[in-house]
């Protein structure tokens, strides 16, 4: 007899989870991501950058603030040194996201150019959705599940960066400060999703507070301080509530 | 409708933005094959990853750069922190969430 799956969520094959990740993508996500790059495809347009710039842009360098600083630099006539750097800093945030993600989407097997490549999409959207539904899929459809949610969503980006570029002014304001708004709280309301890790719920409570602050007073490394310094207060903490429970848990035993 | 950017200089800087974007990414994927996914230094990663995120969605709210500025800071606390408890009493629903919090900003606009 066949051992019953242990995976609630079971497509068939790596194929269909392609087109299941998809499905997954086509609603919320897409649209989120899809009205976040309308205002994207404004900013090219405000900044007086050719729109083909901007689909570049979205199309191969796919983490919004990192092309917000490309943007606004480039338009400014920056020096390339000085873009590079912005840019980079402003993307380091997906260095430990990868880092944490692939071992979600691992199979034993797979080349290890699948997960260069499927890094391309790696962003907070699919990162947050694939870590809470990979767990619940088969190890050999993961990979394939993130990479159909991902392009759909990343087409949604292209499709926005087009239409945002052509879009007259002329939405009221109450809508477009909306449709801003749409991205932040969709993020907030995904972290308060995603809570099962103790460590970094401190080191988001902690992150939250010092990111602001710091950007006040650097807004260049602001935000790189606030993860090492909310990340590694959050894991110690976490640490030591452990191992307070473990130890008044064993004088309550013995 | 151009400021006349080179489109050579334009292809060049975008060269840039996509190898910067990348760094980290390959990075990560390098970095993630030489930990254990259950050793401390993994857990570390996950948390500075949540650190920054959270910095960055904080930084968003508070300190918007762009057309937010406009709403009142109070306005946009008030509505994310109306999106987060619609997320919780309506047993986990995005759209519902979302909508709530966006709705009480636009609203709060237009009012004035």
């Amino acid at each position: 007899m066949a051992t019953p799956s242990i995976h609630s969520i079971d497509f068939g094959s790596p194929g269909r989870a392609f087109f299941g990740g998809a499905r997954e993508g086509l609603g919320v996500p897409a649209f989120v991501l899809f009205i976040s790059y309308i205002g994207f495809g404004a900013l090219v347009r405000q900044m007086e950058l050719p729109i083909w710039f901007g689909l570049t842009s979205t199309i191969s360098a796919w983490a919004l603030p990192g092309q917000i600083a490309l943007v606004e630099l480039s338009s400014v006539g920056a020096s390339a040194l000085i873009i590079f750097l912005a840019v980079f800093l402003t993307n380091t945030r997906l260095l430990p996201m990868v880092t944490v993600f692939i071992p979600y989407v691992r199979n034993e097997g797979t080349a290890s150019w699948k997960y260069y490549g499927a890094a391309l999409w790696v962003a907070v959207t699919a990162w947050m959705l694939c870590m809470k539904r990979c767990p619940e899929i088969p190890q050999n459809q993961r990979l394939s599940f993130f990479v159909g949610f991902s392009s759909l969503v990343w087409s949604g980006s292209i499709i926005g960066t087009a239409i945002g570029y052509m879009m007259p002014d002329l939405v009221p304001k109450p809508i477009t400060l909306g449709l801003v708004f749409i991205n932040p709280i969709y993020f907030l309301i995904l972290f308060a999703g995603n809570l099962a890790n103790r460590s970094w719920v401190y080191a988001l409570g902690i992150g939250a507070v010092m990111g602001p602050s710091l950007h006040l007073v650097t807004p260049e490394l602001g935000l790189l301080i606030t993860g090492i310094v909310a990340g590694t207060a959050g894991h110690f903490i976490d640490q030591w509530v452990r191992a307070r429970n473990a130890s008044s848990d064993g004088a309550r035993h013995g | 409708m151009d400021n006349g950017l080179d489109p050579i200089w334009g292809l060049y800087l975008l060269l840039l933005g996509a190898v910067a974007t990348y760094i980290p990414r390959g990075l990560g994927v390098f970095i993630s094959g030489r930990i254990q996914s259950n050793s401390p230094l993994f857990n570390w990663f996950g948390c500075v990853a949540y650190g920054l995120l959270a910095g960055l969605v904080a930084r968003m709210i508070v300190l918007p750069i762009g057309p937010l500025e406009e709403a009142s800071l109070g306005l946009r606390v008030l509505s994310s922190v109306l999106a987060v408890a619609v997320y919780y009493l309506s047993r986990r629903n995005i759209v519902l969430s979302v909508f709530s919090g966006v709705g009480l900003l636009s609203f709060g606009i237009w009012l004035g």
